[in-house]
C-alpha cells in the first residue's frame, strides 16, 4: 500500500489584485485522496484559489500546506501538482504522446521510457491510439483526456482541474463526469475540480466548497450542503429553493405565512424572536386538495409546467409564490393546500 | 429584426459581381504606386550601374561593366563583409533583448502594457540621424555618460566610447529595438498564457518552459523579425558614419560617399544593387535557419 496522501491545508488565505479583493479569509482542510469541488458563480474567486494552490499566483496573505510541507513560497515547478487548464493548454508543436511525456522530458527521463509511460497514461484515459497525432487533430473531448493524462504523468501530489468539462457538450460532459470520478478513485490522488455547475459538483465530489463573493461560504459533503445550507447564498445557489420571510417563535418552531412550522432538527440554531428567511426545497412540498393534518399553507395555482419526470406547480400564497415539484394534478386557478415537510424547514439568518 | 441579417447575406453575395470596377480601381492604386515608386526607380538604378561615368561631369548613357566590377572588388567586398557582420551582430543583440522583453510585456495585464507600447512607439519616431548624434554626445568624453559615472565614483576618468565598434552596434540596437518589439508583439500577445504555466506545473522552471514551449511557438515571428531588423540595420548609413571609425563604415556609407561626395552615381548604383541582392539572400537565409523551414503561409500560433 502507498502511504496515506497528506491533507491540503489552507490558512487565512487572501489574494488582492491591486485594489480588487479576489479572495479573503479562506481556511480549508481538504482530506488527502478525496475529490473536492470548488463551486460558485463566475468571479467568486474559485479559479484564483486553485491557481494559488498550484503556485501560479502568490497569495497576499495566508499559507498553503500539504501535510507538514509549507507550499506558500514554493514555485510552481517544484510543487508537484498536475493541472488541467480550462483551455487544456496542450502544446500545439508537440505530438499527443510528447505532450503527455513533457514532464518526464523535463526530468530527463530517456525518450523511450517516457514515451512508454505516455502510452500507459493514454491507455488509462482510454485513448490508446492517438499518441502520434497532432493536438489539432483531436476533438474537444479527446483533448480533455489528453490534458488529464499529461497532468497525471508525474504522479503528482495534487490533481487540479479548472473547469475541465465546461467546453464539452452536455452529453459528453455527463459521461466525462463519471469517467473522471472513476479515474480519480483508481489513481487515488487528492483532486480539486473548479466548476460553476453546482450539479456537477454535487454528483462528483466527496467534499464541496461553495464559494461566493470571494469567500468560502460553506464546506461539506454534497448532501449536507443540500440539506443544511448555512445561508441564503448557498441555499439559492445549490439546487432550487423557496424563500419566505419568517420569525422564530420558540426553539424548534418558526412562524411563516401565518402558520407555525417545525424547524429541521439538525439545522443551525436560530435566535429566538429573530427575523429569519425560511428555505424549503420544491421537492419537499406536497400539494393537497383538502386541508391536511400537517402544517400547510393555502393558496391558488398560478402556473403549471410539466417537465416529464416531475410537474412544477407555482402556487400563490398570500403575496409569495411557491414552487412545488411533484406529481401535479392541479390546474391554474385551483385552490390548493401546500403541505410543509414534516421533517421541518430551514431557517437562515443571513 | 432577426431576419434582416439572414436575408442580407445572399443579397450581399449576389451584389458582389455587380460591384463594378471599384475593387479593381482600389487594387490598382497600390499596384501603380509600387510600380511607379519602387520598381521604376529600382530598374533605373540597376541600369544606372551600367552607365559610363564622365570624370569631370556626371554620367552618360552606355553599357559598361566596370562599375559592377568595382563594386565587387576586394575593397568593397571587404566593406560588404563588415556591413553584414555588423548587421548580424546588431540583429542578434536586438533579438536577445526584444524577445524576452516582448514576452514579459505581453504577460502583463493590457492596461499595464500601454505605457511601454507608447514608449516603444515614441522611440520609433526618432530618426536614425537624431539617434546617431544623440549617442555620439552621450558616448563622448567631454559631455557623455562616463562623466556621470566619474561623478558618482564608478570610474576614474571620463573616456570616449565613440567612435567605436560598440558605439555603432549600440545605436543600431537602439533604433532596431522598437521595430523588433512591434514586430514580435502580435504573435506574443496571441500566445495562450496558460501554455508556459502548464509547462511550469510539469516541473519546468520558467527559462526551460520558455525555451521548450514558448520559443518553438514563436519561431516564425522571431525569424521574420530577425530578417526585418537585419535589412533595416544594413541600410543605415548615418550611425556608422557618426559613431564608427572608417573601419566600421558600411556599404551604405560608401554609397553615400560615391553618390554625393565623389559624384560617381554609376558606382553608387552598382553598389546599391549588390547590397540589395546580398541582403535579400541573407534575409531569406535567416528566415530559413531561424524558423527551421522555408517561409510558408501558416500561422505560427494555431488559434485556440
Amino acid at each position: 500500500m502507498s502511504p496515506p496522501r497528506p491533507d491540503l491545508v489552507i490558512q487565512g488565505l487572501g489574494k488582492r489584485f491591486g485594489a480588487t479583493v479576489a479572495l479573503a479569509d479562506v481556511d480549508l482542510r481538504l482530506p488527502g485522496g478525496s475529490l473536492v469541488c470548488f463551486v460558485g458563480p463566475s468571479g467568486c474567486g474559485k479559479t484564483t484559489l486553485l491557481r494559488v494552490i498550484a503556485g501560479l499566483e502568490t497569495p497576499s496573505e495566508g499559507k498553503v500546506f500539504l501535510g507538514e510541507r509549507d507550499l506558500t513560497r514554493v514555485p510552481v515547478h517544484r510543487r508537484d501538482v498536475g493541472m488541467v487548464f480550462q483551455s487544456y493548454a496542450l502544446f500545439p508543436h508537440l505530438s499527443v504522446a510528447e505532450n503527455v511525456a513533457y514532464g518526464l522530458r523535463i526530468r530527463g527521463v530517456p525518450r523511450r521510457t517516457r514515451l512508454e509511460r505516455a502510452q500507459e497514461l493514454l491507455a488509462l484515459v482510454q485513448l490508446p491510439d492517438v499518441g502520434s497525432r497532432r493536438v489539432s487533430q483531436l476533438s474537444g473531448g479527446m483533448r480533455q483526456r489528453v490534458a488529464m493524462a499529461r497532468a497525471l504523468a508525474l504522479d503528482p501530489a495534487l490533481f487540479l482541474l479548472d473547469e475541465p468539462l465546461s467546453a464539452l457538450d452536455a452529453k459528453l460532459r455527463e459521461g466525462m463526469q463519471v469517467e473522471l470520478r472513476r479515474l480519480q478513485r483508481r489513481v487515488g490522488i487528492t483532486t480539486i475540480i473548479v466548476t460553476h455547475d453546482q450539479e456537477e459538483a454535487m454528483t462528483m465530489a466527496d467534499l464541496v466548497v461553495v464559494m461566493g463573493d470571494n469567500r468560502v461560504q460553506q464546506v461539506g459533503p454534497p448532501l449536507d450542503i443540500y440539506r443544511r445550507p448555512v445561508n441564503r447564498f448557498v441555499a439559492g445557489f445549490v439546487g432550487s429553493n423557496n424563500f419566505l420571510p419568517g420569525r422564530v417563535v420558540s426553539p424548534g418552531q418558526v412562524e411563516v405565512a401565518g402558520v407555525r412550522a417545525p424547524l429541521a432538527r439538525d439545522a443551525a440554531p436560530a435566535p429566538l424572536g429573530g427575523e429569519v428567511t425560511v428555505a424549503v426545497r420544491p421537492e419537499n412540498l406536497r400539494l393537497r386538495a383538502q386541508a391536511p393534518a400537517a402544517v400547510a399553507l393555502h393558496g391558488t395555482v398560478v402556473f403549471v409546467r410539466d417537465l416529464g419526470r416531475v410537474v412544477e406547480t407555482r402556487v400563490r400564497v398570500a403575496d409569495q409564490e411557491l414552487i412545488v415539484s411533484g406529481r401535479g394534478g392541479f390546474d391554474e386557478g385551483d385552490g390548493v393546500w401546500v403541505e410543509l415537510p414534516e421533517s421541518g424547514v430551514v431557517a437562515l439568518t443571513s | 429584426m432577426n431576419r434582416a441579417p439572414a436575408q442580407s447575406r445572399p443579397q450581399h453575395r449576389r451584389e458582389r459581381p455587380e460591384a463594378g470596377p471599384w475593387p479593381h480601381l482600389l487594387l490598382a492604386w497600390p499596384s501603380l504606386a509600387l510600380t511607379v515608386l519602387f520598381l521604376v526607380p529600382l530598374g533605373t538604378i540597376a541600369a544606372l550601374g551600367f552607365f559610363r561615368r564622365i570624370p569631370a561631369g556626371f554620367f552618360e548613357v552606355g553599357f559598361v561593366t566596370d562599375n559592377y566590377a568595382r563594386a565587387l572588388d576586394s575593397f568593397h567586398l571587404e566593406r560588404l563583409g563588415v556591413s553584414v557582420m555588423l548587421a548580424l551582430a546588431a540583429t542578434l543583440i536586438t533579438l536577445l533583448v526584444a524577445v524576452p522583453f516582448t514576452f514579459l510585456l505581453t504577460r502583463r495585464p493590457r492596461r499595464a502594457q500601454v505605457p511601454y507600447l507608447v514608449l516603444v512607439l515614441a522611440s520609433l519616431s526618432l530618426s536614425e540621424v537624431i539617434v546617431g548624434f544623440a549617442w555620439s554626445l552621450l558616448l563622448s568624453r567631454t559631455s557623455g555618460i562616463s562623466n556621470v559615472l566619474v561623478r558618482i565614483g564608478l570610474m576614474e576618468t571620463a573616456v570616449a566610447w565613440s567612435p567605436g565598434l560598440w558605439a555603432v552596434i549600440l545605436a543600431f540596437v537602439f533604433v532596431a529595438l522598437p521595430l523588433a518589439i512591434l514586430s514580435l508583439y502580435p504573435t506574443f500577445s496571441r500566445l495562450d498564457q496558460e501554455l508556459p504555466e502548464a509547462a511550469g506545473t510539469m516541473g519546468a522552471p520558467p527559462l526551460v518552459g520558455f525555451v521548450t514551449v514558448v520559443l518553438p511557438l514563436v519561431r516564425r515571428a522571431v525569424a521574420a523579425t530577425a530578417a526585418l531588423v537585419f535589412i533595416f540595420v544594413l541600410g543605415a548609413y548615418v550611425i556608422p558614419q557618426t559613431l564608427g571609425r572608417p573601419a566600421h563604415w558600411t556599404i551604405p556609407v560608401h554609397i553615400t560617399d560615391q553618390a554625393i561626395m565623389k559624384n560617381h552615381l554609376p558606382l553608387a548604383a552598382a553598389l546599391a544593387i549588390v547590397l540589395l541582392v546580398m541582403s535579400s539572400v541573407i534575409a531569406v537565409a535567416i528566415v530559413v535557419i531561424v524558423s527551421g523551414r522555408p517561409p510558408r503561409a501558416e500561422p505560427s500560433v494555431p488559434a485556440p
